[in-house]
This record gives C-alpha cells, sequence and structure tokens, in this order.
C-alpha cells in the first residue's frame, strides 16, 4: 500500500516536471486495490485493473520500471510479464469488464481453477458493459468479483447522479448474485469480503458484487482535478479516514508500527522507486517500425512496406 | 467434393473446426437449440454439447468482450452477430478491445477470436439487417477483414480465419447464403487469408468486387462477353490484408479499373482499393483511363420496396463499363 501511494506521488511528481504523460493516481483508494489483491492466488487468479489501479498492481507482481515507462508513454509499459496473470490498464471505462468475466467463464468451462477480480469505478456501472458484463456473468456462474470503487466522483460527477439506486451493490441483486458493500479504506474489511467472494466463486457459486465505499484523495487525473466541484470540507473530512493512517494505526496497537519504523519503510521504498526510475528512463526509446510488429502474429505486406519506409526515414 | 450453399459451407466448416480442435467454441444469439437465424449452427449443439455452443444473452458488447476473455483463457471462440449492422453494438469491444489487445500489451497477449456476421441486402430483410459496413472495421488496425462469394471459399476462409492467432471478422454475403452454391471440397482445405481470385479472365477491363457483389460483376462479364467485351473479375476474398499482387497482374494486363462496392459511396472500401491501385507507378502508368467505383447512393441502407433500386446490377455495372471503355 504504501509502496503504491510512492509510486503514484512520485509520478505526480514526475508528470509536473514534464517527465510523464497525464496519469490516474489512486492515491486514498490503496485498501481497495491492495486488499483485494490479497485475496488472490497469484499462480491460478486474475487481476484484471481499471487505470487507477497501480497501488494493487504493483502488489499482484507488475514490476515498477514497467510501471513507470507507462506513465511515460512508452509502449514497453504494455508488456505484461508472461507468469503475471493481469491484464493491461485499461483506459476506457468499463471496456474490461467483459474480459474479465470472459476470462473466468472460460478458466471454469476448462476445469480450470482460478477466479478473475476486476476493477471499476461507480461510473462505469453506468456503462452498458457494466450491465452486459454483470449479466452475462449471473447467467454463467462466472467466477468472477465485480471490484466496484466507489470513489463518489467519476471525474467530477457525484456518485448520486450515476443512480437512482439506494446503492451500487444493490445492483447485483438484479443479475441474480449477491452484491455487498464494504469500507473500502479499511484494508482488512475489504481482504475480508474479497475472500469471501474469491470462496464463492471457486466453489461453483458464481459471481460476487463488491462495491466498496472510499474517496479519491488525489486527483481524476493530471489533466483534470475534479476537485473544483467537491463541497468545501469535503476531502479534508475524509482526510482522517486515508487508509494508510487507518493500518498504521491498527499495527501501532499491535506494536508493529513506529514512525522510526514508517521513516526507514518509506527510505526502503523511495531508493526502490530511484533504482526502478533509472530502469525505465535507461531503456532506448521505443521504435515505431518495431510497434509495427506488434499488431498482427505476423506483418501483413502493407505493414512490412510501412515498417521499411520508416526505416528508411529515420 | 459436395455441393454445398454458403450457409451450409459455413456450419460444415464450424463443424469440421470443432471436431478437430476440442478448444473452438461457437456462441451467438440463438446458435444453440435453433441453430442459428440463418442455421449456420444447426445442430452444432447437439452434436458438440452445451459447453461448447452457447446460446447467450441479447447483448452484442458482452459477447465479442467476453470472447477475448474466453481467448485468453485459452480457448478458441467463434461468434456469430445475426446481422452486421449489429456489431456496432460491440463497436467499443471490437475496435479498440479484440482489435488492439496484441498492440496494447506490447505482443504479450493475443486474441484468437473469429466474428462471424452476414451483411448487405437483397433479401427484404427489415430495417437495419442489411448494411455493408465493412468499411467501418477495414480502417480499423488489429482485425483481419474476410468475405468470401462462393460455397468453397466460405469454408476455406472460415477454416483459416479460426486458426488465425489474430481477431478475424468473417462476413457472410446474405443474399448468396442460400442462392449461391457450388461444389466444396470436403477435409482439411483451407484457403489462406490475404489472396485474391480471378473469378473470371478477361482483357479489356479489370472489375474488382467482394463478397455478394462478385456475382453482379461475373454476370455482367457474361453480358459483355455476348457484346465482344471481355472483362476479367477479381474476387477479393480479403479485405484486410489486400492482395496488391493479384489487382496487379489484372490492372496492368487490362489497363481499366471498375470497383464494384454495394455499400454507400462516400469512405467506402473500394477507394481504398483504387487509391491503392493509385499509388503504385506499375499500376497507374498501365491505365488507359480514369478509374471508377459503382456504389450504392449515400442513404441510409433502404426500406424493402427501394431495395432493387438502391443495389447495383448488372446493367447500371455495364453502363458505367461502357463509358469507361471509351474514356
Amino acid at each position: 500500500m504504501l509502496l503504491g501511494r510512492r509510486f503514484d506521488e512520485r509520478c505526480v511528481n514526475l508528470q509536473r516536471r514534464g517527465l510523464m504523460v497525464t496519469l490516474a493516481p489512486g492515491i486514498g483508494q490503496e485498501a481497495c486495490s491492495v486488499g483485494s489483491a490479497m485475496a488472490l492466488d497469484r499462480s491460478t487468479d486474475w487481476f484484471v485493473p481499471q487505470y487507477r489501479e497501480a497501488a494493487g498492481q504493483l502488489f499482484y507482481g507488475l514490476p515498477l520500471a514497467q510501471a513507470f515507462l507507462w506513465h511515460m508513454g512508452s509502449p514497453l509499459g504494455f508488456l505484461i510479464p508472461p507468469e503475471l496473470h493481469m491484464l493491461p490498464f485499461q483506459a476506457a471505462v468499463a471496456g474490461q469488464i467483459p474480459h474479465a468475466v470472459g476470462l473466468a467463464w472460460g478458466l471454469s468451462l476448462q476445469k480450470k481453477p482460478g477466479v478473475v477480480v476486476v476493477h471499476f469505478g461507480e461510473g462505469a456501472t453506468s456503462q452498458g458493459d457494466f450491465h452486459e458484463s454483470a449479466n452475462l456473468a449471473g447467467v454463467m456462474k462466472a467466477p468472477v468479483i465485480f471490484f466496484c470503487q466507489n470513489n463518489y466522483w467519476a471525474i467530477s460527477t457525484p456518485s448520486k447522479l450515476q443512480t437512482a439506486s439506494p446503492s451500487f451493490a444493490e445492483k447485483a441483486r438484479a443479475y441474480g448474485f449477491p452484491g455487498v458493500q464494504v469500507d473500502g479504506n479499511d484494508l482488512l474489511a475489504v481482504y475480508q469480503v474479497t475472500c469471501q467472494a474469491v470462496e464463492r466463486a471457486r466453489s461453483g457459486q458464481g459471481p460476487t458484487l463488491i462495491e466498496a465505499i472510499t474517496y479519491r484523495l488525489g486527483m481524476h487525473t493530471t489533466a483534470d482535478d475534479g476537485s473544483r466541484c467537491e463541497p468545501p470540507g469535503m476531502r479534508d473530512a475524509w482526510r482522517p479516514k486515508d487508509p494508510l493512517l487507518r493500518v498504521q494505526l491498527y499495527l501501532k496497537q499491535l506494536d508493529q508500527w513506529s514512525e522510526e519504523r514508517g521513516a526507514e519503510m518509506d527510505q526502503e521504498i523511495a531508493v526502490e522507486l530511484d533504482r526502478a526510475w533509472q530502469t525505465a528512463q535507461a531503456e532506448p526509446p521505443p521504435s515505431l517500425a518495431e510497434s509495427l510488429s506488434h499488431v498482427f502474429a505476423e506483418m501483413t505486406p502493407r505493414l512490412r512496406a510501412q515498417a521499411e519506409a520508416n526505416r528508411e526515414n529515420s | 467434393m459436395s455441393d454445398m450453399s454458403i450457409v451450409e459451407a459455413v456450419r460444415d466448416a464450424l463443424e469440421f473446426e470443432m471436431g478437430r480442435d476440442d478448444r473452438v467454441i461457437v456462441l451467438g444469439e440463438d446458435v444453440g437449440g435453433s441453430g442459428g437465424v440463418f442455421r449456420a449452427t444447426e445442430d452444432l449443439q447437439k452434436q458438440f454439447g452445451t459447453s461448447r455452443v452457447f446460446d447467450m444473452p441479447l447483448a452484442e458488447s458482452a459477447i465479442i468482450g467476453s470472447a477475448l476473455g474466453l481467448a485468453l483463457a485459452g480457448l478458441v471462440p467463434v461468434v456469430e452477430i445475426q446481422f452486421m449492422g449489429f456489431t456496432h453494438n460491440a463497436f467499443n469491444q471490437i475496435t479498440e478491445q479484440l482489435a488492439r489487445i496484441r498492440y496494447r500489451s506490447y505482443g504479450s497477449l493475443s486474441a484468437q477470436v473469429t466474428i462471424r456476421a452476414p451483411f448487405g441486402g437483397g433479401v427484404r430483410a427489415p430495417e437495419m439487417h442489411s448494411d455493408g459496413f465493412e468499411a467501418h472495421f477495414t480502417h480499423c488496425p488489429g482485425l483481419k477483414i474476410v468475405a468470401p462469394a462462393t460455397p468453397a471459399d466460405a469454408r476455406g476462409l472460415l477454416l483459416s480465419a479460426i486458426r488465425d492467432s489474430d481477431p478475424v471478422m468473417f462476413l457472410e454475403p446474405l443474399r448468396g447464403y442460400r442462392l449461391i452454391r457450388g461444389a466444396v471440397p470436403t477435409g482439411d482445405v483451407t484457403i489462406p487469408i490475404g489472396r485474391a481470385r480471378v473469378a473470371r479472365p478477361g482483357t479489356d477491363c479489370t472489375v474488382i468486387a467482394w463478397s455478394a457483389a462478385v456475382e453482379v460483376a461475373t454476370k455482367t462479364a457474361e453480358v459483355a462477353a455476348a457484346d465482344g467485351i471481355s472483362l476479367e473479375v477479381i474476387d477479393l476474398r480479403t479485405l484486410v490484408p489486400l492482395d496488391t499482387d493479384a489487382i496487379r497482374e489484372s490492372v496492368v494486363k487490362t489497363g481499366r479499373v471498375v470497383v464494384l462496392q454495394e455499400a454507400s459511396c462516400t469512405g467506402g472500401y473500394a477507394a481504398e482499393v483504387i487509391a491503392t491501385i493509385q499509388e503504385d507507378a506499375d499500376m497507374f502508368f498501365s491505365l488507359k483511363g480514369p478509374m471508377t467505383r459503382v456504389c450504392g447512393p449515400d442513404t441510409p441502407y433502404p426500406v424493402q420496396l427501394l431495395e432493387p433500386a438502391y443495389l447495383i446490377n448488372p446493367d447500371r455495372v455495364m453502363r458505367i463499363i461502357r463509358s469507361v471503355l471509351q474514356a
């Protein structure tokens, strides 16, 4: 969680210095991302992110340098290491949800053991792809967990303008599977409900919709700070519920946390981030000709001609 | 060899490939018990069971989007969309997701998915059931677009499409589904994606067509032959990738080009074919006059009573060929 927080902070900082492209930090939502990933078995299960999921992706095994490369705008950031059961960042709201359902359903058809967790925001539940996918998952009893992070804001639009339903969780009822609400800033609660949903999915009982109530403490993206629409004081009221503070408080009670330990961890993470940032920067600039070879398994005659022309021009 | 209609050839290819490769699954609306609205999947569910042939909820975006996920899980989905016009309900999933999964994973993921859909008019189908939207997809990098005109090609190309590790849109000529019959080789006989064929050899003018328009072209060639005009008909078979070599061989020989496109004119694939010829020095310098295209007018596809006037036919194509030959 702390790594995810520091990664996002570092990226925003680098973006402000012109070294990174537009990005969506997950500051304030790390418990959702990491707590759900903690409930998975990396050897069989899949983690399907939205675009605000660096904390969970890093936790699940995305190499740090890879995450930096993505935020630098490099196509190398797209690469998913073969052993990692994860789909790439998804920029289209709700676009990844049917993939997760197909993946989960496909695993169960082949009697493979995996389950799939797919992340999206409350705004995504207004998309047709959410409805179509949830409906399909219910019919096929796909082992998928729909993880809805209700962070209150879709850019600048408050969650109450997304739906007339009293909650997002209760939408599950219409699809024939359970929907549960959880405090999305409570790491252990998120972990617990996700474990229950994973257990349900693994035992063939089908999907669960989890609505995690959280708050976007950062910006929508570095290009669009929706906070101009936030009621005064709202963000400040959420700050004490910051999931990192709550984990620290809990660990303190167990005598597992101190200011010194916190400073040490920050220092270790800073070194790790520095190293990964150097690795990412050391990558040679991406080549357009190379990217032409990733459209099809084999280049078409026209792509070959375009690659050739590109080599002559460069 | 056996005699089949196009829809029978499609069904035969599906049966053959499902028997050969147990990763192949069929999904779509009404493809199970009913065997598909055109019976292209008739009895496949009986034969292969309900865990390989799926009647899906009526939701094209989820069908295509989940097919991508199914492929990532290791299966080989063949999707039926009942009419091509309905692919637009899944436009984002096809163009932004399926077509670019290889690119947006830097080659680390891919989706072996075939989308079958009938298209084109002439069967008095309800409004929005006859659209020829192939150009909406030929402009999308990462998709292969196959559009056969004969039963033998439908079978051989569908086998290739299912085996292709990239997504293929397999467009079937609605008008020819039952009307066009022919000898079809059985067994494991594939036709490679990306190769056009000479549907009829000739010397005076090259007529380029795909799908149902190939029949219009060959009928025109018969009429022309009676008048002493020799037309060479090129059936593209595959729109992406385009077989430029086959086009070049014909155009260099005839020096005249007419492209048939059933869909409305502006921005259509005929323009791409003509631009490809124009850019190629060998072809361009062999031209004896301007190239032209015979297309539908720039209206939405019309309702039934207007169809005969809307569709391209041999009379209209012949008139245009005469003017091309005089230019």
